[in-house]
């Protein structure tokens, strides 16, 4: 066993931190106040190669492991929550996806331009209503033709607006009595005629990104743009989970990282009771307690990724992952503020944004009930993986 | 005609140093490049780009002490090489030079040697005077800007505490560059998949054909500086009028001003 990083995952790791950290960390409370993307992240991402990390050099990617795409991840969820959601859906729910499940064609026209930056990609499964009961969606896709028309509409889905491509699972077939064998999923061109989105305002967290919502009225689709089989899209959708919530828990541990960071500082500084607060025992605990959760979150994430690279299913480490890492983020954000007393209350400092970006995480890609339904269900032995038609590809160097 | 970049693996700028037995500690701190090289690292790599040669990255240091190089192979250098060798441990900076020198002299076709302004370490600047003089070719140092390049000359700005200087010289030339150059680039995905498989040569002073060459310089002793007592103090009073004139006493009294 080995818990080292190789050369390469360490040049990464500090490749994306000297970005974020220069780049991104000045001028995100900006944006963040302004409730504004700001305009050269998703150019720069590209251009650096971030959003393609570890799609293969074959298709345009940097070709890099699941591992980097993890550090990746925290380094940029350190800075901020919503440029570690551009890689959770960007690179993760779509581009892996078409990786995974798409054909060579396919791969060609779609995943090539979103490995390169050229085009952004969205994954869309929620409806206004329904999200953790995802097989009860009601978008429609009728065939037609060689066309599916899809129907209907999604929510909630970052980057709404600035997506070019969004992966979509819709309801082909209904009364068969299995709801997710009734599913399919397509790559869909956002510039289609019938396609109208916008974002929803007035979000607790991750306000310097796009979340929204996009409408489908006789969206005409190509059927060489469907993804996978007709009726696989409820597992397509799955394996997509198993990326973005891989993206979404290595995020997570970088907020839990920066909010220590941030609570040492402060109580390095601040002084109460005639000593710096790092010295009252209270307040260490508080810290001792961030420190560990962010070493737990940290291995889980890298057994999964580990696991990724070696071609190993790992829905159940993953979901764990996630639950633990988004769950533990929240917390030190809260216990942050609490340490940088009212001064954490305000937004001169990062805590508070911490805080209402680590809220929202504890809600997407799966909720943590549904995590925690998932654990049981591995738990209790009521859930065993099947071997997939396409699997997830492992690392080749 | 090629570049060759001049490079030195320094404890990080947040390494907390002391002295312990009159040896520099460092402590657990990770060596990176001098950040004033990465400026030089970009010159070249601009450099070579328009003129179509190819960037030597050159390092003299222990041999475990690769990550400078490897950082600048992944920038985008095509090629690094690594001098080393038990016999140049306590060089001075004329030895440094000498060794230096003799390593660039062995790539082929060299026009331009580009260095840093200094290492943030030893802090002498004076390197890059010294290769020069010891190559014999012309030292433009503290360099803002280059103006013109082609096959002939080379034409730049210096900055000096009076302005701006623009300078030329023929080639090959030493250029030394500060920050003024512009913001060096991230490394790659591409190169740091290169840096990471490559094997660094490493050039002993039997392959530079030279023996160790002997300070003339001598360390009698290093000192940590003494502990700097740093107070607080907050200044009260009735209105901002009445603050600044305390504060501006204060002031005069410790005879900061
Ligand atoms: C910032 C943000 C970004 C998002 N980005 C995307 C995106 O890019 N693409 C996308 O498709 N979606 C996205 N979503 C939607 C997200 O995935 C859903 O909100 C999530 O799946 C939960 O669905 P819901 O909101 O409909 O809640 P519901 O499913 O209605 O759940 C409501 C509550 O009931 C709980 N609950 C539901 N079922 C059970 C059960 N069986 N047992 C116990 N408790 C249960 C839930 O945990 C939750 O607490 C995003 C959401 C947010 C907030
Ligand atoms: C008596 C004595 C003993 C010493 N013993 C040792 C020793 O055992 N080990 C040791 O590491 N140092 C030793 N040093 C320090 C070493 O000589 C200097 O670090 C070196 O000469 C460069 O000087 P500088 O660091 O001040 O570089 P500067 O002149 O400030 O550097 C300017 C530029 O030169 C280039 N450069 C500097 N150093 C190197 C290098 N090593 N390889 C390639 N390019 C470089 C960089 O581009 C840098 O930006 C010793 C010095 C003395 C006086």
């Amino acid at each position: 066993m080995n818990f080292g990083l190789t050369e390469e995952q360490r040049m990464v790791q500090k490749m994306v931190r000297d970005f974020s950290q220069k780049e991104v960390a000045p001028i995100i409370q900006e944006y963040d106040r302004k409730q504004e993307m700001a305009p050269f992240i998703l150019p720069r991402m590209g251009e650096l190669g971030i959003l393609g990390i570890c799609i293969p050099e074959k298709y345009s990617g940097a070709g890099m492991d699941y591992i980097s795409l993890g550090l990746a991840c925290e380094e940029l969820e350190a800075v901020d929550t919503t440029l570690r959601v551009v890689m959770s859906v960007h690179t993760g729910l779509c581009s892996m996806t078409l990786w995974q499940w798409g054909s060579e064609e396919q791969k060609q026209k779609f995943l090539v331009p979103l490995a390169r930056g050229d085009k952004i990609g969205a994954g869309a499964f929620t409806e206004p209503g329904a999200g953790s009961d995802f097989a009860n969606i009601q978008t429609t896709g009728k065939r037609d033709g060689e066309d599916y028309i899809l129907n209907g509409e999604k929510m909630w889905i970052s980057l709404a607006s600035n997506a070019d491509y969004a992966l979509v699972t819709v309801r082909t077939q209904k009364d068969t009595g299995k709801s997710s064998g009734e599913l399919t999923s397509f790559i869909v061109d956002l510039s289609t005629p019938g396609v109208t989105r916008g974002d929803i305002h007035g979000k607790l967290g991750v306000r310097a990104g796009s979340t929204g919502w996009i409408n489908f009225q006789d969206v005409r689709v190509p059927v060489a743009n469907r993804i996978g089989e007709e009726g696989e899209g409820f597992k397509v959708t799955m394996s997509a989970f198993d990326n973005g919530r891989y993206t979404v828990a290595a995020g997570a541990t970088g907020l839990i990282r920066a909010a220590l960071e941030a609570s040492v500082n402060y109580a390095n500084e601040r002084k109460a009771f005639g000593k710096p607060i790092a010295q009252h025992q209270l307040i260490q605990s508080k810290i001792a307690h961030m420190a560990l959760n962010y070493e737990a979150a940290q291995l889980l994430y890298l057994k999964a990724g580990w696991m990724k690279n070696e071609g190993q299913r790992n829905t159940k480490e993953t979901s764990a992952a996630k639950w633990f890492a988004t769950e533990k983020s929240f917390e030190a954000a809260n216990e942050a503020i609490q340490i940088h007393g009212a001064y954490g209350f305000s937004d001169e400092y990062n805590v508070e944004r911490y805080l209402r970006n680590a809220r929202g995480a504890v809600i997407y890609e799966g909720s943590n009930e549904i995590q925690q339904l998932i654990q049981a269900s591995y738990a209790l032995g009521e859930r065993q993986d099947k071997a997939l038609r396409m699997e997830m590809p492992a690392y080749e160097e | 005609m090629n570049i060759v970049v001049c490079v030195k693996q320094v404890p990080d700028s947040a390494a907390q140093l002391s002295v312990e037995g009159g040896q520099i500690s460092w402590g657990e701190a990770p060596l990176v490049i001098n950040p004033w090289d990465e400026y030089a690292v970009e010159a070249a790599l601009q450099k070579a780009k328009d003129l179509g040669g190819s960037v030597t990255v050159l390092s003299m240091g222990k041999e475990s002490e690769t990550e400078a190089l490897k950082h600048a192979l992944a920038m985008g250098c095509n090629e690094a090489v690594l001098v080393s060798d038990p016999a140049l441990a306590g060089s001075d900076n004329v030895a440094a030079a000498r060794v230096l020198a003799a390593a660039i002299a062995k790539v082929d076709d060299v026009g331009l040697v580009f260095f840093g302004k200094q290492a943030i370490d030893s802090d002498t600047g004076t390197l890059p005077a010294q290769v020069a003089r010891v190559l014999g070719w012309p030292a433009l140092t503290l360099v803002s800007a280059i103006d013109e390049l082609n096959a002939d000359g080379i034409k730049v700005e210096r900055a000096i505490e009076e302005g701006r200087q623009v300078v030329q010289s023929g080639l090959p030339a030493v250029v030394s560059v500060i920050k003024d150059y512009g913001e060096p680039r991230y490394p790659s995905f591409m190169g740091i998949r290169k840096a990471a498989r490559a094997t660094i040569p490493v050039w002993a002073l039997g392959e530079l054909g030279i023996e160790a060459p002997s300070p003339v310089v001598a360390w009698p002793e290093v000192m940590a500086p003494p502990q700097r007592e740093i107070a607080t103090e907050i200044i009260t009073g009735g209105s901002p009028a009445e603050i600044a004139a305390t504060l501006a006493d204060k002031i005069m009294a410790e005879k900061v001003l």
